[in-house]
């Protein structure tokens, strides 16, 4: 005989799993900041996966076990959730990811060819990475820039519609460290940190409500709705 | 064609440089709605906002104000914001993230009040990194000034915002694979039923998912009520609503124009919209709302642009993007290129998604590649009818979500529109068009 009463899981306890030896320093700080706007850790993961990008420019093995301790699942779990998405990359990239949309919008552009371009141009196909390590070329999907195609992003910061004489400009500018200031190395995804974390303790957020919920009742005793509507 | 000037309701300020930050929204009326709302009662916002009949913007068009009802009297609840615009051509929040946070960010104030929800995640776009650090930024802005928060105005009130990065996934977009995915999972959308996360959203709990353009239009619907917001368009689709125009046009860009009122001529040719077809071609062909929508030919152009007319005419609104494509355009490179996108977002999960995708996409390629056979066409519909089975519209669905019954819409539309062209490129092993 089973227990007819469903029982959860029970949630690992965070302190069972090892302390973090790969993720370091600030960026171990503001993981740890981050779990703490979540009701559950595992909310958590995507952008500690970004978090990570952000120290090592990839999601390595180690930051995977690392994430994994730290918000409560399995390394496993960790690479089948971030290889799901397309901006965690599992496999090292260049210094700048450099995405050509070709989508609709794009193509109707002259997408196509710019990409075709790129790809000569760079001497890699798409997905490839330059042997010097600077530049990972991407056949994008549509990335919502749509009335300045062909749209180009790097490091998912746009850089407006290009041409092949632009588009030549432009990674010259990056292998010469021109357009560092505003384009940060690949992984940095947002500079701007919160400021705090958060200001409604749950507990109390419950007890409000329970009291709200007890005003609504004594209003719509004193007034009852027509009960029309949805 | 006569354009009515309608009021700017989510643009007002898009035409200043520094339109995002917190010093130009409140010289510009901001947090005015907020303040009017908190001074309310909850149920007295969202009948306000029931007035406007504001219908979602995210691409369904499901009338928010009901959204809101059906959780009105949950115990427990989360606000989430859906801003994972990825629907191709489609930049109308990549607009508003980055231009206006500020004007999210109140409009997301006033739907928690009105919800009376504790926490609101944001889930926007990865890609969006400087809209990322804009929205950041805001809700910075926005605690220490005490618009979010403890105590909000000193009304009593108290909500937290999260915004939370996406990190590359279409499906995400779709909103039980945003709250999987916001849940540390992968985006899988979720089985049907419940229908609305309203029921069973993150982490189970009674949710309500609305889009970054819907909460936008909260603030000016409370400063000026939700009458004066549905006096605006006509018939269901009331208020503005933002128009991102693409291809072949020599203006394209987001357009704030009067639902119903304002017709796709319109918005394609009027000088002080799209402005017409460059190098005097001719119109062949457009895409009425999204890539998942079926495609309109120049005798549908004096169609208005709106939810139930749009409908009615055999496609949707969707997510409000329309596609121009010249007379120089090839239809099988267009309908392969939109194929090759669903084949690679689809989420794996459904097999006449997962699969029927992958086939469609190689006989779109070997036809424009000039490797058809005159019998593919038929393999092509059959193929989308296993998918979306009678090939109607709207679409029947053998998948979990609509990304399965979006893919045969592109396909359908060109062959029926542009059947010689397929022939031509079977009977002449290429593309006429290179």
């Amino acid at each position: 005989m089973t227990d007819p009463t469903p029982v959860a899981p029970p949630r690992r306890a965070a302190a069972a799993a090892p302390a973090p030896t790969h993720l370091s320093g600030d960026i171990l700080a503001r993981a740890r900041q981050l779990i703490a706007l979540y009701p559950e850790p595992r909310s958590a993961l995507v952008p500690l996966c970004h978090l990570a990008q952000e120290q090592d420019g990839w999601l390595t093995p180690e930051a995977m076990v690392d994430i994994a301790g730290l918000v409560g699942v399995t390394p496993t779990e960790v690479l089948g959730t971030a290889s799901f998405y397309d901006m965690l990359h599992t496999e090292p990239v260049g210094t700048y990811v450099v995405a050509v949309c070709t989508n609709i919008a794009c193509l109707l552009g002259g997408a196509a060819e710019l990409l075709e371009h790129a790809e000569a141009s760079l001497g890699i196909g798409s997905g490839g990475t330059t042997p010097d390590g600077t530049v990972t070329l991407e056949e994008a999907e549509c990335l919502a820039d749509c009335d300045r195609p062909p749209c180009v992003q790097v490091n998912h910061r746009y850089v407006g519609a290009q041409t092949p004489d632009s588009f030549d400009r432009l990674i010259a500018e990056l292998r010469s460290g021109a357009r560092s200031a505003d384009i940060p190395p690949h992984g940095t995804l947002v500079r701007v940190r919160r400021a705090n974390g958060l200001s409604v303790d749950p507990d109390e957020v419950a007890r409000e409500r329970a009291a709200e919920a007890e005003a609504r009742a004594a209003r719509e005793a004193a007034a009852p709705s027509d009960g029309g509507g949805a | 064609m006569a354009i009515t000037e309608p009021p700017k309701i989510v643009t007002a300020r898009i035409g200043h440089d520094d339109s995002h930050t917190l010093e130009r929204y409140l010289a510009t009326g901001g947090y005015e709605g907020l303040r009017k709302a908190l001074a309310m009662t909850p149920e007295a916002v969202a009948a306000e906002v029931d007035a406007a009949s504001l219908l979602g913007r995210g691409g369904a068009g499901f009338p928010a104000g009901r959204k809101w009802s059906m959780l009105r009297k949950a115990p427990v609840t989360y606000l989430v914001v859906n801003g994972d615009e990825s629907e191709p051509a489609t930049f109308k929040d990549h607009m508003l993230v980055e231009r206006d946070p500020h004007q999210l960010v109140e409009g997301v104030v006033i739907a928690a009040y009105a919800l009376q929800v504790s926490r609101v995640f944001i889930f926007l776009r990865g890609e969006f990194a400087l809209g990322l650090e804009r929205v950041q930024a805001a809700l910075n802005d926005a605690y220490a000034h005490g618009a979010l928060g403890r105590d909000i105005f000193g009304s009593g009130f108290s909500v937290d915002v999260v915004l939370h990065p996406g990190a590359g996934a279409y499906i995400c977009g779709e909103e039980t694979a945003l709250l999987e995915s916001l849940e540390g999972k992968r985006g899988f959308p979720r089985i049907k039923p419940p229908y609305f996360p309203a029921a069973i959203g993150l982490y189970g709990a009674p949710t309500v998912v609305n889009n970054v353009e819907t909460m936008s239009n909260l603030p000016w619907i409370l400063v000026h009520g939700g009458a004066a917001f549905a006096a605006l368009g006509g018939g269901r689709s009331t208020g503005t609503r933002l128009f991102a125009l693409a291809g072949h046009v020599n203006n394209p860009g987001v357009y704030e124009l009067q639902m119903v009122t304002t017709t796709f001529d319109d918005l394609i040719n009027a000088p002080v919209l799209g402005g017409g077809i460059p190098h005097g071609r001719q119109l062949k062909a457009f895409i009425p709302g999204g890539v998942s929508a079926p495609w309109f030919g120049p005798d549908q152009i004096d169609l208005p642009l709106g939810q139930d007319e749009v409908a009615e005419a055999g496609s949707m609104l969707g997510s409000g993007s329309v596609v121009v494509m010249d007379d120089h355009t090839c239809a099988v490179r267009a309908a392969w290129r939109i194929t090759k996108f669903f084949s690679r977002e689809s989420c794996g999960q459904c097999t006449p998604c997962r699969e029927g995708s992958g086939w469609l996409e190689r006989i779109m390629e070997r036809i424009e590649r000039g490797q058809g056979r005159e019998e593919d066409l038929d393999l092509l519909l059959d193929a989308c009818d296993n998918i979306a089975p009678g090939l109607t519209w709207p679409p029947q669905q053998t998948t979990i979500c609509v990304l399965g019954p979006s893919i045969p819409s592109s396909i359908h539309s060109a062959i029926t529109m542009f059947r010689d062209e397929f022939l031509v490129h079977i009977k002449e092993g290429g593309c006429p068009y290179d």
